[in-house]
Formats: C-alpha cells, sequence, structure tokens
C-alpha cells in the first residue's frame, strides 16, 4: 500500500491530472481576451491579367495590406497565421477561395503591420470567368496556441473588381 | 495429510481467485481503453480523432511529437482550415493548411489545395502522379485543438520497438503482480 511503486505512481497520476488542468484552463482563458482587429487592403495595380494557353484566368495584383492584429494575442498565443484569399462566385463554382499572401506572426509586437506586396500565390481561376469580375478580399487569421484550442475568424472587405479587359 | 490437504486446496483457490481477478482488470484497462477510442471516434466523426505531427513542414506552429486533435464535420471545407488528408496509395497522413478551395454549385463538391506552413511550395508535388486537387474523401479531419510534446511518447515508441516492448512488459507485470 505504501511502497516506491504506490507513491511514484500516485505522484505522477497527480502531476499529470495538474498540467492537464492547467493547460485546459490556459485554453479556456482565451475565450476572455477582447479581440478588436482591424484591415484595409488596397490594390495598388494589376501587373498583367490574362489567359493561360490550357485556358485559365490568371491575374497579377499588387496589393497594400494595413492590419492590426494585436488583441488577438494572450499569453496562451504561440504565433498567429494571418493570410488574404480572394473569394468570388462563378457559374461553375459557387465559391472560389484563393490565397494571394500569408504570414506567420509569432509576436504581438509585429501584429500590428503594413505592407506592399505582389500575390505570393498564383491568383488562377478555373476556367475563364474572370473579366469584370467583382470579388472580395478577406483577411483571415487563425490563432495558434501554446495548448489547447485553435481560433481563427476573417474581415471580409467586398467591392473589389477586376478589369474587363486582358491586360 | 488432510491438514496439509486442506492448506494447499486453499491456497490453490486463492491463486485461482487472484489470477482471475488480474486478468478481469486488465480487461478492464484494455476496454475502457478502446471504448474510450472508439467513443471519440462517434463524437468527431472522423476515423483517427487524435494524429501525431511526424514532419516540421508546419512550424513554427506545430513541431514533431505535437499531437493535434481532429473533427470532421458535414460543413464545408474553407481556406486557412488545417487538414489532415491521405493521398491514395500512401499510409501516412499529411498535416497542412488548406489554401485554395473551389467548391462547385451543382453537386458541392469540393477541389481543394494544401500547403504547409513552412513549407515552399504547395502540396501539388505531394499528391499522386497527375492529382492537382484534393478532394473530400482525401480528407480524414480538420484540426480544432493542439496539446505539445504529447505524441513524442509515440514517436518514440514507433522508432525504438523495444522500449514498448519493455514498456509494456512492465506494465504487465505491475499489473499481475500488485496485490489488490
Amino acid at each position: 500500500m505504501h511502497s516506491f511503486g504506490y507513491r511514484a505512481n500516485a505522484l505522477l497520476t497527480f502531476a499529470v491530472t495538474i498540467l492537464a488542468f492547467i493547460c485546459a484552463i490556459a485554453s479556456f482563458s482565451d475565450n476572455f481576451s477582447n479581440q478588436t482587429p482591424s484591415a484595409q487592403i488596397q490594390i495598388l495595380n494589376i501587373n498583367w491579367f490574362q489567359k493561360q494557353p490550357h485556358g485559365n484566368d490568371e491575374v497579377s495584383l499588387t496589393l497594400n495590406i494595413t492590419a492590426d492584429l494585436q488583441s488577438l494575442f494572450t499569453w496562451n498565443t504561440k504565433q498567429v497565421f494571418a493570410f488574404v484569399a480572394a473569394e468570388y462566385k462563378t457559374s461553375k463554382n459557387s465559391l472560389n477561395q484563393v490565397s494571394l499572401w500569408d504570414a506567420i506572426i509569432p509576436e504581438k509586437e509585429q501584429a500590428n503591420f503594413w505592407i506592399q506586396i505582389s500575390n505570393k500565390y498564383r491568383f488562377i481561376d478555373q476556367g475563364h470567368n474572370l473579366r469584370g469580375k467583382e470579388f472580395n478580399l478577406t483577411l483571415h487569421w487563425h490563432v495558434m496556441p501554446k495548448t489547447g484550442k485553435m481560433f481563427a475568424d476573417k474581415i471580409v472587405m467586398s467591392g473589389y473588381r477586376l478589369p474587363n479587359a486582358y491586360r | 495429510m488432510g491438514w496439509i490437504g486442506e492448506t494447499m486446496d486453499s491456497i490453490k483457490s486463492i491463486k485461482i481467485r487472484q489470477l482471475l481477478t488480474q486478468a478481469v482488470t486488465l480487461g478492464m484497462i484494455v476496454t475502457s481503453a478502446l471504448i474510450i477510442w472508439k467513443g471519440l471516434m462517434c463524437v468527431t466523426g472522423t476515423e483517427s480523432p487524435v494524429v501525431v505531427v511526424l514532419s516540421g513542414s508546419m512550424e513554427p506552429g506545430f513541431q514533431r511529437g505535437d499531437i493535434l486533435f481532429l473533427t470532421m464535420t458535414k460543413e464545408p471545407i474553407r481556406t486557412g482550415e488545417i487538414v489532415v488528408f491521405k493521398i491514395d496509395g500512401r499510409d501516412i497522413p499529411i498535416v497542412h493548411r488548406a489554401i485554395e478551395v473551389h467548391e462547385r454549385k451543382t453537386t458541392g463538391a469540393v477541389d481543394v489545395l494544401t500547403k504547409g506552413d513552412n513549407n515552399e511550395v504547395d502540396d501539388i508535388g505531394l499528391y499522386a502522379d497527375g492529382q492537382m486537387w484534393l478532394h473530400r474523401h482525401h480528407i480524414m479531419g480538420r484540426a480544432v485543438a493542439f496539446l505539445p510534446y504529447v505524441g513524442w511518447v509515440t514517436i518514440i515508441m514507433t522508432e525504438k520497438p523495444i522500449i514498448k516492448y519493455i514498456l509494456i512488459g512492465a506494465l504487465g507485470l505491475l499489473v499481475i503482480t500488485s496485490k489488490d
């Protein structure tokens, strides 16, 4: 009953239980943070816009992204993954989401940023529906915790439009 | 003679009862582990509710040895979600982020493109020959929660099976020899 093995087992079980409990509380505490992220995105330039030889439209944009994601950071945050996606509908697809740019933000100090960049990932349609297409630009964020539940949300910015002709 | 025989009988009966108790205890441990696993499968809707991260392709978010909890609901897959997928003909599931989604209007079928956060290029090179997109049936689940380091136990056990056997042997011995 009071052997070494029994005591070691009891101690280990207790330690693991406490650790699990602390992890659960740390993750739960994320729910109480006050999140007020903000973002603006402008399209500075359409670098080029063409139809690929096999028929899909591709466009290259220069974006101006301003965002403040500092409020997403809590003591349980390891990093925030932020990305900008173009979202639009076509006659074939009820939803197209194409990532244009992303970044890993490891620290709160880097979460208030301004960047001017052409799209990191290719913006290619499934088909040739992009001429004159209205689309949304969405800033998504994915909060990756030190432990526990992950959070994700987005800001949708609408009213962007691609030109009517290839260039 | 009669006295010795009686003693022997009582010893024998105790041994058998003890042995039965140990067997039942062992059975309870194994079955409750199985019940928890199968129960998680029911609740989360995925065939593997917990996966261990094996590669560094999602660093620094996920490191080798971290474990992820998955769910597979009917909700449509969207960009930014971290999905676990299995390529036809390959056994090891991959944990990467969806960066492109095209959802068909008529059928609701999806074309998904993934990429590891720490990788330079998207995953088309990882897919089967000629495969351009992931579809619903490739995707086993999406990651909802995360626990660091715990997965090292299974990584060590798969890479050094001797440790697994020692551990199982020691645990078995403990269960069999423990009194009450």
